[in-house]
């Protein structure tokens, strides 16, 4: 860290997280287990993840559905507790944070935005209490007048109207209640945002529009991102790291352009095969094969050997290690081996938040 | 609100809010429900203002006069206007003692309904948010009460009170005991419909978004899933208002209720009872008249409410 410090900001690592596992218990009750002589559940949602989100950048996850995304996304805010593993914020364990006053120190600094902005708002509370709730529960002004103006900012800010703050959710749309959460996130002035699927939601247009004023507000407050998302596309355009998620694991971990240009895993390989992109249309692709194998019973060995087609006896038995090759971190054995055959791809053209 | 310039739809104050709401147009186009609004509002102001309301004080011996027992209704041959339904035993009019009446049968009602819901409604909210044991103890606890039905808890309890109560204290204290025994024996369906409501919306991410900025949970169900699990509790609440009307009659019918000097509906149906076989019909009729029409008003009110809430059968 010391030495980190000396250069420039966006090197020192805001968020690091070793060894970060989620376990669920998913097993019958007590009683109907012992009558049916079933053996406990346990679904490994994540398991055994590392990363480090350095200051100013955005760092993002992509995986299939039920691959442990959101997950992560909930264990880094504080919703689920991790059964293993640390998470350090500023190089402080957010575990060791236990008297109220520390906790609440730690929560102003990160913010989350949800997935579901028909979800995330309280219908029976007015637009402007939903974004003050942040500055009540942190104390952050002194008068009524005070939050009123504040609210009034952070409307304008996300491309509303100050007198909308008067409006409850449902006189909204998708995107502009999208929009409302983004300013609600804002609020407590966080540091760093936790989005979990901000645009899956919505259409694609205003996707595209809730993205770029994502990335305004980043320029503008230098706010750092966990961007959690399924589409490779809206990834790129937004991403400086992005991590591959295969079933609780990561599989691959490189630069945005790196990944997308020279993927080394062959699951970010068949990911990549399947952006649709104009120029290709008509071009053959290999279909994914196969389905996300059952979290609570995963495959021995690497979990992604049923649907890889460089699957070897080793691959089947012995789970890969990530290791750094050639500026990525990939777990895999073909890689590491060097049996995979090289491929390159063309990142995306288009910008998708234009 | 006049200087929003996109809200040109939006009316502005509260009265043409409401006149302007799908609930008033449903409302409006529901002759029944009109209807049992009107009986019903009749109900409870009469009961409200029953001393300037009522033709006579039932219960001032002063004004009473047993020369006038057994008056038969206004219409029938021995009938004078004074007592428009007849008076009872004691020579009090009918009319008046079932506006008095049903006075008592409704702070009966309402105090045992707001009783059970602040149970229900409670246990079921922290059931609901807080799920394991908590949620078991709970809902076994009103899984078991169900299996008896509700008058047979409130008789137990009317019971056990009455054998703890001093016997100078039964009389004054008999209508708390009732509203403590009505709201205990309802409050399980308070608590399952809170229950299964706060299962849903303790799940949406609104709630989330509380628990990341670290707001107390007490507080997330106070502000934040209580108003969302309302709308189904009131539907309930005013359908409980009428069972709870019944089951104060039923009690007080079977003599463990409110007692006779200061009598409910129930009461009135059971003291008129005595005399319907020696021809005085109209002391028990009325009363009982009276109970039905304020129970189907207040039900086919409850059962508008219902439907008008539901988003489905919108």
């Amino acid at each position: 860290m010391a030495e980190r410090s000396m250069s420039k900001l966006s090197s020192e690592p805001l968020l690091e997280v070793t060894d970060l596992a989620k376990h669920f218990d998913v097993s019958k009750p007590w009683l109907a287990r012992k009558i049916e002589g079933a053996q406990k559940q346990i679904l490994k949602a994540v398991d055994g993840l590392e990363f480090k989100i350095n200051q100013g950048q955005t760092f993002s996850l992509v995986g299939e559905s039920g691959c442990g995304k959101s997950t992560v996304a909930k264990l880094v805010v504080g919703l689920h507790k991790p059964s293993r593993g640390v998470i350090k914020f500023e190089g402080r364990n957010v575990a060791d944070a236990h008297s109220r006053a520390d906790s609440a120190a730690l929560r102003r600094r990160w913010q989350m935005i949800f997935q579901d902005p028909y979800a995330s708002l309280n219908p029976r509370w007015r637009v402007r209490d939903i974004i003050a709730e942040p500055i009540r529960v942190f104390g952050l002004v002194k008068s009524r007048d005070e939050q009123i103006d504040k609210v009034g900012a952070l409307l304008t800010q996300v491309g509303l109207s100050p007198v909308d703050g008067e409006k409850y959710p449902h006189e909204f749309s998708g995107g502009q209640r999208q929009r409302i959460s983004i300013a609600r996130a804002l609020s407590s002035n966080p540091e760093f945002l936790v989005c979990d699927e901000p645009t899956s939601a919505l259409d694609v247009s205003v996707q595209a529009q809730i993205l770029n004023l994502m990335k305004d507000l980043q320029k503008e407050f230098g706010l750092t991102y966990l961007f959690i998302s399924h589409n490779l596309a809206v990834v790129y355009h937004l991403s400086d790291k992005i991590g591959v998620m295969y079933l609780g694991r990561l599989c691959e971990v490189a630069a945005a352009k790196d990944l997308f240009t020279r993927p080394q895993h062959p699951y970010t390989r068949l990911l990549l095969e399947t952006i649709p992109d104009l120029e290709m249309t008509g071009r053959e692709r290999v279909p994914v094969a196969g389905e996300v194998p059952n979290p609570i019973n995963p495959p021995p060995g690497c979990a992604f050997h049923p649907r890889c087609p460089f699957a070897n006896d080793r691959c089947r038995s012995e789970a890969p290690t990530p290791t750094e090759r050639s500026g990525h971190i990939v777990a895999c054995h073909a890689a590491e081996e060097g049996r995979l055959p090289d491929a390159t791809f063309q990142a995306p053209k288009q910008p998708v938040a234009s | 609100m006049s200087d929003n310039p996109l809200g040109t739809t939006r009316p502005e104050n509260l009265l043409h809010r409401i006149l302007d709401s799908d609930i008033f147009y449903s409302f409006i186009r529901s002759p029944v429900t009109v209807v049992s609004a009107i009986v019903a509002a009749i109900f409870f102001f009469a009961a409200a203002f029953a001393p300037w309301v009522a033709p006579h004080n039932p219960f001032d011996p002063a004004t009473l006069d047993l020369m006038d027992a057994f008056t038969p209704p206004a219409w029938e041959a021995d009938g004078t206007p004074n007592f428009p339904l007849g008076t009872d035993d004691q020579g009090r009019d009918i009319l008046s003692t079932i506006i008095y009446g049903s006075r008592v049968s409704l702070i009966v009602g309402f105090s045992a309904v707001l009783f059970s819901m602040v149970i229900g409604v409670g246990l079921g909210l922290l059931a609901g948010y807080l799920s394991g044991w908590v949620e078991t103890i709970v809902m076994r606890m009103a899984d078991v009460q169900l299996t008896i039905p509700a008058i047979l808890v409130a008789l137990m309890i009317d019971g056990v009170a009455h054998i703890l109560l001093p016997i100078h204290l039964r009389d004054e204290m008999a209508i708390y005991v009732l509203i403590l025994a009505i709201g205990i024996s309802d409050w399980p369906r308070y608590a399952r419909v809170t229950r299964g409501a706060t299962l849903v919306e303790r799940n949406k991410e609104y709630v989330s978004a509380a628990r990341v900025i670290g707001v107390h949970p007490v507080k997330i169900m106070l502000s934040h899933v209580l108003p969302n699990v309302m709308g189904p509790v009131l539907v309930l609440a005013t359908i409980g208002l009428a069972l709870a009307v019944i089951t104060e009659a039923t009690l007080s019918f079977l003599g463990v209720g409110v007692p006779p000097t200061q009598p409910s509906l129930g009461t009135l149906i059971r003291v008129g009872n005595n005399f319907l076989f020696s021809g005085e019909w109209w002391i028990t009729l009325f009363p009982s008249l009276a109970l039905v029409t304020l129970v189907l008003s207040v039900n086919l009110l409850g059962d508008w409410l219902r439907d008008a809430l539901n988003p489905k059968l919108r």
